[in-house]
C-alpha cells in the first residue's frame, strides 16, 4: 500500500506570486477615461472645423495659426493627439493580439505600433509648441492677418 | 472507492437534464446578434479611425514645413473625393463614440449590462441623427467648393 500524502483540508493555499503591476487592467481602464475625454475633445473638433462657417473649406494655414494663437486650442489639440493616439494604439494592440498567431509577425507588429506612436507623439507635440504663425519663407497672402502688424 | 460509498445515498440520476443547452450560440453578451455585431463594428470603425489619425498627424505636421506647404496638402482635403471621405470619417467616429459610451455604461452600471440590447438600438438611432445633422453640411461644402465660392 501506498500513502498518499494529502494536505490538509481547509488550509487556504495561496501560491507564492509577485506582486506585479496588472497592465491590462489600466489599459481596459485607460480605453474608457480617455474614450469619454475623446467624445468632447473630437466632437469639438469635427464642429470647429467640419461644421461651423464654411466648414472644411476654410481650413488652410491662416486657419489653423488663428487657432493656436489661442491657448485653449494648443492644449486641445496637444490633450487630443496624445489621448487620442495612445487610445488607437491600445486598440491596434489588442486587435494585433487576437489576429496575430504567429509569435514573430505579433512580435513585429507591436514594435511598429509602438515606435509609429512614440515617433507621431513626439512629432505632433513638436509641431504644435515650435509652431511658427508667421514664417519667413511665406508667400504672399498665406499668412493670417494678425502678422502684418509685426 | 469511496465515491461509490455514498452513492446509494444519492438519489437516482434523472433520465435527461433538466436544463437545455442553448440551440444556436445567440443572444449573450458578447456572441451573436447585437451584443456581436456591435462590437464587429467597433473593430472595424476602430481600424479605419486610426489609420486616418496616422495620416492626420503628418499633414497637420506640414504647417511646420510652410504655408504655402500647407495649404496645398489642405486643398487636397476640399476635393468632392476627399470630402465624401471625411463624412465617412465622421460616420465611423459618431459609431465609435455613441457605442463606445454604450461599453462604458455596460462595464460600469448594472442598467447598462441588462439592457445593452436596448443601448445598441438607443446608439443606432442617434447615429442616424447624427449622419442626418452632418451630411447636408458637409455635402453643401463638397458643392460649393467644387463651383469655386470663395470661401473665407
Amino acid at each position: 500500500m501506498t500513502t498518499e500524502t494529502i494536505p490538509a483540508p481547509r488550509s487556504s493555499y495561496t501560491p507564492p506570486r509577485k506582486r506585479r503591476v496588472n497592465w491590462e487592467k489600466w489599459g481596459w481602464l485607460y480605453m474608457r477615461i480617455s474614450g469619454l475625454f475623446l467624445v468632447v475633445l473630437i466632437f469639438g473638433h469635427l464642429f470647429v472645423n467640419l461644421v461651423a462657417g464654411n466648414g472644411v473649406r476654410a481650413i488652410d494655414f491662416a486657419f489653423v495659426a488663428g487657432k493656436w494663437a489661442d491657448p485653449f486650442w494648443v492644449v486641445w489639440d496637444t490633450l487630443m493627439l496624445w489621448l487620442a493616439l495612445i487610445h488607437g494604439a491600445n486598440g491596434m494592440r489588442t486587435i494585433v493580439n487576437d489576429y496575430a498567431h504567429k509569435p514573430v509577425i505579433r512580435k513585429t507588429l507591436l514594435i511598429a505600433i509602438l515606435v509609429s506612436t512614440a515617433a507621431l507623439i513626439l512629432l505632433g507635440t513638436l509641431v504644435i509648441y515650435t509652431f511658427d504663425p508667421c514664417p519667413s519663407n511665406a508667400i504672399a497672402g498665406t499668412l493670417p492677418s494678425f502678422c502684418k502688424a509685426g | 472507492m469511496p465515491e461509490n460509498s455514498a452513492g446509494t445515498l444519492a438519489p437516482p440520476p434523472a433520465a435527461k437534464p433538466r436544463i437545455k443547452p442553448p440551440r444556436r450560440l445567440a443572444g449573450t453578451l458578447y456572441r451573436g446578434k447585437e451584443g456581436m455585431w456591435s462590437w464587429v463594428l467597433h473593430r472595424i470603425t476602430g481600424i479605419a479611425i486610426y489609420f486616418f489619425l496616422l495620416v492626420h498627424i503628418l499633414d497637420t505636421s506640414i504647417v511646420r514645413v510652410s504655408p504655402q506647404a500647407y495649404n496645398g496638402v489642405i486643398d487636397e482635403y476640399k476635393t468632392p473625393l476627399m470630402g465624401l471621405g471625411e463624412l465617412f470619417l465622421v460616420i465611423a467616429i459618431g459609431y465609435h463614440a455613441l457605442n463606445g459610451l454604450r461599453i462604458i455604461l455596460i462595464d460600469f452600471w448594472s442598467f447598462g449590462a441588462r439592457h445593452q440590447r436596448l443601448m445598441f438600438v438607443v446608439v443606432i438611432l442617434l447615429w442616424i441623427v447624427l449622419i442626418a445633422g452632418f451630411a447636408p453640411t458637409q455635402i453643401h461644402n463638397i458643392i460649393l467648393e467644387a463651383q469655386g465660392h470663395a470661401s473665407a
